[in-house]
């Protein structure tokens, strides 16, 4: 049927899969984040630096921000691919929208090695 | 009373471009009938009215259209169901008009044969009589056999809309998935195959405008489900 030529070499079952797990890392980073801002109220930012500090949070965020890395490229792809007919102009869109995604991620882990 | 129609007209013969036009239906007081005998009457007014339709019984599946902004079956469909005012029935959307209610269905269909609609079984020795089932293979059936391909879902589906050519879309899923659990088929893997890629099945996004819309009240949003389950223990 849809070779994954067609496809841009994407893969239905793998980004099925993806789409959910990375949804469920994200979910969890977003119900810890709520839980930390609704019980703790920060009065310096030593106080909210602290939190990042420990190797447990550091990882738990970066994999949330890989995640949302890789959550936006599979969906990022899907809407474009309903949205946008031209493949070039496609492609360039899905270049750019990528490189955003992933400017995050590298910033991300900028701004946690400096924690 | 007077009931007011805002219908869908393009006739590329002749129309630059498809416009609505307004028709006027008396009908007695306290009195309801199906879209499609008002659809009659107004063809009674204007013999270039164009539309399909067949049984008159919700069987044939012709008279799929789109009215006050949901698909079904203008044959069992009644009036009071759209409510009062004015009564829009435009052509089942995202399929090429051919005229006024009257779509080209090649898209559809074409989705349709790429899931081999028919039992396929190599057998070496096939039965002397019939594939026999038990009571419980052939209940696995029900809630899918009974589709009757008049496209309400699938035109109402924005994913078949904008990959009418890579989307099996739900109809024509459903029946795929009938033909997966079918106890007499033997060609479950080539089938799973055909539908392994990234947009066949996995392009629907389980909004379940085919389970609001089907005039049968089937289920393809749960069917497409157990393919993308049967998919990924394929895959495992």
């Amino acid at each position: 049927m849809v070779t994954n030529q067609a496809g841009i070499k994407r893969n239905g079952i793998q980004d099925y899969v993806t789409l959910r797990a990375t949804a469920l890392i994200i979910l969890a980073f977003t119900l810890y984040m709520t839980y930390v801002f609704v019980c703790h109220s920060f009065s310096s930012y030593e106080e909210w630096k602290a939190v990042f500090s420990s190797v447990y949070m550091k990882a738990f965020t970066f994999a949330a921000l890989v995640s949302i890395l890789m959550h936006v490229r599979i969906g990022m792809w899907q809407v474009l691919t309903d949205y946008v007919k031209p493949p070039r102009l496609r492609m360039i869109l899905q270049y750019v929208l990528n490189l955003i995604a992933f400017s995050y991620v590298a910033v991300g882990l900028f701004v946690l090695w400096g924690v | 009373m007077q009931l007011t129609f805002s219908i869908y007209r393009y006739n590329p013969d002749v129309d630059d471009a498809p416009h609505m036009q307004d028709y006027t239906l008396e009908v007695e007081e306290g009195q309801d009938m199906m879209v499609l005998d008002a659809l009659l009457a107004l063809k009674e007014q204007d013999p270039t009215l164009s539309f399909r339709r067949s049984c008159r019984e919700g069987v044939c599946g012709s008279d799929g259209v789109n009215m006050n902004g949901k698909n079904g079956l203008a044959c069992i469909t009644p009036l009071s169901a759209l409510g009062g005012g004015k009564i829009v029935v435009r052509p089942l959307p995202g399929l090429p008009v051919v005229r006024d209610l009257v779509v080209d269905m090649t898209q559809f269909y074409t989705q349709y044969e790429k899931i081999k609609p028919f039992l396929i079984n190599d057998a070496k020795q096939p039965p002397a009589r019939e594939h026999l089932q038990s009571p419980e293979e052939r209940a696995k059936l029900d809630g899918l056999y009974e589709c009757i391909l008049c496209a309400c879902c699938s035109t109402s589906c924005p994913s078949f809309w904008w990959n009418p050519d890579k989307f099996v879309g739900p109809a024509g899923l459903l029946h795929a998935y009938r033909f997966l659990i079918d106890s007499r088929d033997t060609a479950t893997d080539e089938r799973l195959g055909d539908l392994d890629d990234a947009f066949s099945v996995f392009r629907c996004h389980s909004i379940m405008n085919c389970v609001s819309v089907c005039p049968k009240g089937l289920n393809p949003t749960k069917a497409i489900g157990q393919i993308k389950s049967m998919l990924l223990q394929r895959a495992m």
